[in-house]
């Protein structure tokens, strides 16, 4: 039911009432999807959408961190249990 | 696709699994809160990899699962009224209320109709002025500001012919339960991710510094849980409270401050009984204010409708982590996807339907 799916903003239109809609594509599935709660978004950037609503925005710099963060696990692990060891 | 696939690489999985099954110092009992979590762990065997090193308890986070009989029967009489068409999450049509479900009502000739937003709902309103458009508004605190805006919408389009049947939950009021049971055994929670893009994560450290337990906000990908857990494991073996967040690409904090001032705008927070479990203080939201006029269950008078729920399932015990899905006598013979018993299979986020079709059955495991 909390599912969200990301999408990449392909279109903004601001629209009567403060609503602001758009376009968003799912990995070529292009959706018509509520902006107003990241009304901030430009086209390009990606957001979580969740029953037709953009729940938030998503940012780049903080899934690079996590990713750098894994392949330091990586080299850890490398560290503790060289190639070819017995473990 | 962006964002979901390098979420579910294999090689850093490998190394997380490993660096969890390294940290733990003894299996330790955590709760992963939501049921599109439950469902991740579930679909990719996460559970079963990371055994020996954690219990993985299923918590009550499906809100198809806790909407009360009640108002699955409150429902189906607004349905049947003539003139209604009456709008809702695919999800809820298949809950079986004390006679039938929203399917059966709909083969019976009421008019019920599947929206994928709840904008939809307002769009018919709109098209319909001789109907009345009725709302079923469930969810978390992930789907509140969607189901704020119908009601906001049709009050600023000054639509007459819409009201929404409200059944929406909180989750920090149910941890609080889970965490209140004197037999309560789980060390530390996995956080709604999505719930958190809402609403930040701060109430959750409110419960993890009054109960001494830490909480890490998670996302919904294998990696984002496996990496969750990573990070739990080692709150737990340090003997850290408090909340991380691992979702940081889409979480912050406050949450999103746009989406909570509607909210706030349209609903306020109120008692709510939770299905399988009972009344849980302050765990639901009601429309308030000016919206109380879009309430579908004062407008059709249904309120006085109430139901008592039939012992045929052990769900709220499941909803509560108590048991599992297949401890339950009737899992996958009297009860499955296909003729539920109880909510919890139905909803694909169910724990019940999760190990329905990933075939966990009790044993299975000892005969591979």
């Amino acid at each position: 039911m909390c599912l969200g799916i990301p999408g990449k903003v392909v279109e903004v239109t601001p629209s009567e009432l403060g609503i602001v809609t758009g376009k968003v594509d799912f990995g070529g599935v292009v959706k018509d999807v509520n902006l107003s709660y990241t009304p901030e978004v430009a086209v390009g950037e990606y957001v979580v959408v969740h029953v037709g609503f953009s729940i938030s925005t998503l940012d780049e710099q903080g899934a690079a961190e996590v990713f750098r963060y894994l392949e330091e696990l990586g080299d850890v692990a490398e560290l503790r249990d060289p190639p070819g060891g017995s473990g | 696709m962006r964002f979901v696939d390098e979420y579910r690489d294999a090689a850093p999985a490998r190394r997380l699994i490993d660096a969890i099954r390294r940290r733990a110092s003894r299996p330790h009992a955590v709760m992963e809160v939501c049921g599109g979590q439950t469902h991740t762990l579930i679909r990719f065997g996460i559970d079963e990899l990371l055994q020996d090193a954690l219990e993985l308890i299923h918590g009550p986070g499906c809100p198809v699962c806790v909407t009360p009989l009640e108002k699955i029967d409150r429902a189906l009489a607004i349905a049947s009224r003539p003139g209604v068409i009456f709008t809702s999450y695919g999800d809820m049509l298949r809950v079986p209320g004390s006679s039938g479900d929203l399917l059966h009502a709909k083969a019976a000739g009421a008019d019920v109709r599947f929206v994928y937003s709840p904008t939809d709902a307002v769009d018919l309103a709109e098209r319909h002025p001789d109907r009345e458009i009725v709302f079923f508004a469930v969810g978390f605190e992930t789907t509140a500001p969607a189901n704020a805006m119908a009601a906001w919408l049709a009050h600023r389009k000054g639509l007459r012919n819409f009201s929404l049947l409200v059944s929406h939950v909180r989750v920090p009021p149910a941890i609080r339960v889970i965490l209140d049971d004197p037999d309560a055994r789980v060390e530390g929670f996995i956080a709604p991710g999505h719930v958190c893009s809402v609403m930040g994560y701060r109430e959750y450290e409110d419960l993890a510094a009054e109960y001494g337990v830490p909480f890490v906000v998670a996302g919904f990908e294998p990696l984002d849980l496996l990496h969750g857990l990573e990070m739990l494991v080692g709150m737990l073996e340090a003997g850290e409270t408090g909340t991380r967040n691992q979702y940081v690409r889409t979480v912050r904090r406050d949450g999103n401050p746009q989406a909570r001032r509607i909210m706030d705008e349209v609903f306020e927070v109120a008692d709510m009984a939770w299905r399988g479990i009972g009344p849980i203080p302050e765990s639901g939201l009601r429309l308030r204010g000016p919206y109380a006029a879009y309430d579908a269950e004062t407008r059709f008078e249904v309120a006085g409708l109430t139901t008592t729920e039939p012992a045929v399932c052990i769900a709220g015990e499941v909803l509560q982590g108590r048991k599992k899905p297949h401890d339950c006598p009737a899992f996958g013979s009297a009860c499955t996807p296909e003729h539920p018993l109880g909510a919890p299979m139905v909803s694909s986020e169910g724990a019940c339907a999760a190990y329905h079709a990933f075939r966990r059955v009790r044993g299975a495991a000892d005969a591979v």
